[in-house]
């Protein structure tokens, strides 16, 4: 008997070291990363971003020690590191070149989002039969399928995002409802939002007729 | 892999995964992955059904609430997606490459040897090399977190005793289009 309450302690004894036997589940924590808000990168890689001056102002005022971190002045001597002077000046030269173009191009999109045009077409599909189109929503922000289903409930007729021949994307509603979606658009009903009302185009188009 | 996605044309279809099909996932990333149970747990919980979301090409996304997790190509091996590689970085064996290489590795392009061998890269050392067709996790010199996700195409080994074309391809990285889409 004695033995065995010697040995009963024991047992429990390297157990103890570990709780329970094997160690109790414990998820192990995702590492909490920051990811600048200009280019989406985490802020060490703004440096090889589109917009890095950009990156560099945000991150000055929202992260000052990080901006410290990255952008002091031994932080980019250490930087340099492995890399000869001449790769880096190249280096330097093509991230500038990088970000003009990306500014260019985001001229370019804004350029074309202030010439861009809400085209609402009727078109005579017979005689007193109408179905009405609807070019370059997509300019404003707006997604086509869900204005096509907001389209289709409010005045319970089909409405569909189709492609036209040109390849572009547009809404077809069944029904002549141009007028009715001018109104929308002014009153900014549901996904319709942000769209200037002189952008807006109404035009109509009849069929041509086949005897001519 | 991603350079170009964009999701309203290379997105066929989104499916729930049945719940068999799942328990087969979720041995399998275990088996793949260096990642304990209860962490992936905490990342995809068991109750949270797995969607499926199938792309062009046999490209397979896996997601939970819409937030890509997993990506498969095809029958081949899972990969994480960045993101979830920068919350936990540890469960892929990790390369990394020289500075120089960043550049391009951001442009999309696979890794050559001479960057990973290089003195500013990173190869796993001689007894925990790696054979060609592994996952693994793309570091940059200097930097925290990772780069991207790439599969080896050739052993580590044979980077070292090569150092010629490709090393590494990649699967997806920093500011390539899956990375801009936070949800699907």
């Amino acid at each position: 008997m004695p033995s065995k309450k010697n040995q009963a302690p024991t047992t429990p004894a390297p157990a103890a070291d570990e709780p329970d036997g094997p160690p109790p589940p414990e998820p192990v924590p995702p590492v909490q990363v920051l990811y600048c808000a200009v280019c989406s990168y985490p802020p060490e890689y703004c440096e090889f971003g589109s917009s890095l001056t950009k990156c560099k102002e945000w991150i000055k005022e929202t992260h000052p020690d990080l901006y410290e971190k990255y952008y002091s002045e031994d932080a980019l001597t250490s930087k340099v590191g492995t890399l000869s002077l001449e790769a880096q000046a190249k280096l330097e030269k093509e991230a500038a070149k990088k970000e003009a173009k990306a500014e260019a191009k985001a001229d370019a999109a804004l350029k074309k989002k202030l010439a861009s045009q809400v085209t609402i077409k009727r078109i005579e599909r017979n005689k007193r039969k109408h179905v009405t189109s609807i070019h370059g929503l997509e300019a404003f922000g707006v997604d086509l399928k869900k204005a096509a289903k907001q389209f289709s409930s409010k005045f319970a007729t089909g409405a569909s995002v189709t492609k036209d021949v040109q390849g572009r994307d547009e809404i077809v509603v069944q029904g002549d409802v141009s007028y009715e979606i001018v109104e929308m658009i002014e009153a900014e009903a549901g996904v319709l939002k942000g769209i200037p009302p002189d952008k807006v185009d109404v035009v109509e188009e009849k069929k041509k007729k086949g005897g001519d | 892999m991603f350079k170009k996605f964009s999701p309203s044309a290379d997105i066929a279809g989104q499916t729930p995964v049945k719940s068999s099909v799942q328990r087969a996932i979720r041995a399998a990333v275990l088996s793949q992955w260096k990642i304990e149970p209860e962490t992936l747990e905490a990342i995809w919980p068991k109750k949270e059904g797995l969607v499926h979301v199938k792309c062009r090409e046999h490209v397979s996304i896996y997601t939970v609430h819409g937030e890509p997790i997993i990506i498969q190509h095809f029958d081949g091996p899972y990969y994480p997606t960045l993101r979830l590689v920068h919350k936990y970085p540890y469960i892929l064996p990790k390369v990394g490459v020289d500075r120089g290489a960043i550049r391009f590795l951001l442009a999309g392009a696979p890794m050559m040897c001479p960057g990973l061998t290089s003195k500013g890269g990173y190869l796993p050392p001689a007894d925990a090399a790696l054979p060609a067709g592994a996952p693994v996790v793309i570091h940059a010199e200097g930097k925290e977190h990772a780069v991207g996700i790439g599969v080896t195409k050739m052993g580590t080994e044979d980077m070292r005793r090569i150092n010629k074309d490709v090393g590494v391809e990649l699967i997806t990285y920093l500011g390539d289009e899956l990375w801009a889409l936070k949800s699907l």
